[in-house]
């Protein structure tokens, strides 16, 4: 790849080191367009994801669409990514750790073929969101799973034609998750929306204005509309409880609307409580966090670490324009190609607006808080429950205490239900950020400046 | 709008031969051959995937004897995928 050997010595450039101008991390929407931006200007470009392929959480599973009449979106800009030279891609690669050594950082991944290391002096993270889950009584059972979770299991080739499914949560994820559903042939019996008629009135509005270079939200809207036509939609409603039959699975949920309760039995409950930024890797990156937790960014998309920029979700939930507009930014400016971020600050706006508008309409009204049972597990790894948690002042207290958040997940699940539910602060992202196999650890063969821990600590 | 797919390709989970589409997940095989249980907890209680997305760890099994989240890794031809339900308990401890 581009040649900056000058400045490397053997102890890090080995053959197995891959040396990019630009090492993308995440190829959803902000990480496909980063790449196709900075190879447009003549960059050598590793586009690296966790998943199997290319599309991130949202576009899961994409085809390049070569169709010139209606192509749609992801399909477009992923046929235009693969016919740009100069974008080598790397999927099923796990960022385990980041060693910063003399002559630069050293991101190491586990992949299929085992370890991968990448040197690059600049770095576009875009690492997207994740689902935040809220416990309640039942969230254990086998059939309750995320909302943009079922969604993202049904992409992966499970089966739900003729299956009962409840939607519940937060956000407008549900209703996407919902048609999709209704798509693949399961009848949904009800979205429940935890915020109420007014939030979501004003949502609506503030989406309708929110059109854009990247496609506009009324037409969305109204696409959803039509699949969702028959299918209740009710908002104030939150699940009370799962309640499970026979062979330990899901058999009915308990809603509340106010004070009035109902049950449905289901096949599935899809629950998500909204997206949380994931940051994980710009922690190991050393990037500074805000306190509502996204990634600090420039208006040029520059976290607090010289050279390295994140684009899309963990700058802050807002959306596929959003993303693809931050990765267009994120990579100009990565590249030198000021010339190209003339049309930026209009749509910056306007989907600024849209991501305040949904912040507001969907925050998670207290009384979720109040879901879970003195015994309902919130740790799911290391069986914490509740009760053990409350007495608890801050999240490495609770860890020291209770082990929670110290399983195979790290706290990726009970982190942001903490947050909800305590009010904690999630910290200790500690390398590496995924149980892998002890030989691909030592592969990386680290020189001893680098500062590398793989014991667990508070 | 459904797709429909015919099964082409052949995998084992726990010993028992499934066929499914070829493209689909681990995690997607593990439904389609009955197994809604992926582990037991601490307590002993059953647990199942929960996020899709490869942030829970619940849906974790064995791939050819290493530990993978299904849901993040595709079915191929041959892969024998065994529960961590069906393991021993010091393996269940060596494959948390």
């Amino acid at each position: 790849m581009h040649a900056e050997a000058g400045l490397l010595t053997p102890d890090v450039l080995t053959p197995d080191v891959l040396t990019p101008d630009i090492l993308v991390i995440g190829a959803g929407p902000a990480g496909l367009t980063a790449a196709l931006t900075a190879a447009q200007g003549g960059r050598a470009v590793l586009l690296a994801d966790l998943n199997p392929g290319p599309g991130g959480q949202l576009w899961r599973g994409l085809k390049a669409d070569h169709t010139e009449a209606a192509p749609t979106p992801g399909g477009e800009l992923l046929a235009q990514v693969q016919a740009q030279p100069g974008i080598q891609t790397l999927y099923g690669a796990q960022l385990v750790l980041v060693e910063h050594t003399h002559q630069g950082r050293v991101a190491q991944f586990s992949t299929p073929q085992g370890a991968c290391r990448v040197l690059a002096h600049k770095v576009i993270l875009a690492t997207g969101s994740s689902e935040r889950f809220l416990p309640f009584p039942g969230w254990t059972l086998s059939g309750v799973v995320g909302a943009g979770g079922l969604q993202a299991m049904v992409k992966g080739g499970l089966d739900v034609s003729g299956a009962r499914v409840v939607v519940a949560g937060s956000g407008p994820l549900l209703l996407a998750v919902a048609a999709g559903l209704v798509d693949h042939g399961a009848r949904v019996l009800a979205v429940a929306e935890q915020a109420g008629l007014p939030a979501l009135a004003a949502f609506a509005v503030a989406a309708s204005r929110s059109g854009g270079r990247f496609g506009g939200k009324a037409g969305e809207a109204a696409t959803l509309a039509w699949k969702l036509r028959g299918v209740p939609y009710l908002p104030a409603t939150s699940p009370v409880r799962a309640e499970g039959g026979s062979g330990e699975r899901l058999d009915r949920v308990l809603l509340r609307t106010g004070k009035a309760q109902f049950s449905l039995r289901c096949d599935w409950l899809a629950a998500g409580f909204g997206l949380v930024p994931d940051t994980r890797a710009a922690a190991l990156f050393g990037c500074d966090l805000s306190q509502t937790g996204e990634v600090q960014v420039s208006a040029w998309q520059a976290t607090s670490v010289q050279g390295v920029y994140a684009a899309g979700e963990l700058t802050g939930v807002g959306g596929a324009d959003k993303a693809r507009l931050e990765g267009f930014v994120a990579a100009c400016a990565a590249t030198g190609q000021v010339g190209r971020l003339r049309e930026v600050p209009q749509q910056a706006a306007r989907s600024r607006h849209f991501q305040v508008a949904l912040g507001r309409s969907f925050a998670l009204r207290p009384h979720l808080a109040a879901l879970a049972g003195p015994d309902t597990i919130v740790c799911r790894c290391e069986d914490v429950p509740h009760a053990d948690l409350q007495g608890c002042s801050s999240w490495t207290e609770a860890k020291l205490h209770t082990r929670c958040g110290m399983g195979p997940c790290q706290g990726r699940v009970c982190g942001p239900a903490a947050e909800t539910l305590y009010g904690w602060t999630f910290t200790g992202v500690r390398p590496p950020l995924a149980p892998v196999p002890i030989a691909e650890l030592l592969t990386g063969s680290p020189s001893p400046a680098s500062p590398l821990s793989f014991q667990e600590s508070p | 709008m459904r797709e429909t797919r015919t099964p082409d390709i052949g995998i084992t989970v726990s010993g028992q031969p499934v066929r499914i589409p070829e493209g689909v997940t681990v995690l997607a095989a593990l439904y389609a051959a009955g197994r809604l249980i992926t582990r037991r907890s601490l307590s002993g209680e059953a647990r199942a995937p929960l996020c899709g997305m490869g942030s829970c760890y619940e849906c974790r099994v064995l791939v050819n004897g290493a530990v993978k989240r299904s849901c993040l890794t595709l079915a191929q031809p041959g892969m024998e995928v065994t529960l961590m339900t069906e393991l021993s308990g010091t393996q269940v401890e060596d494959a948390r």
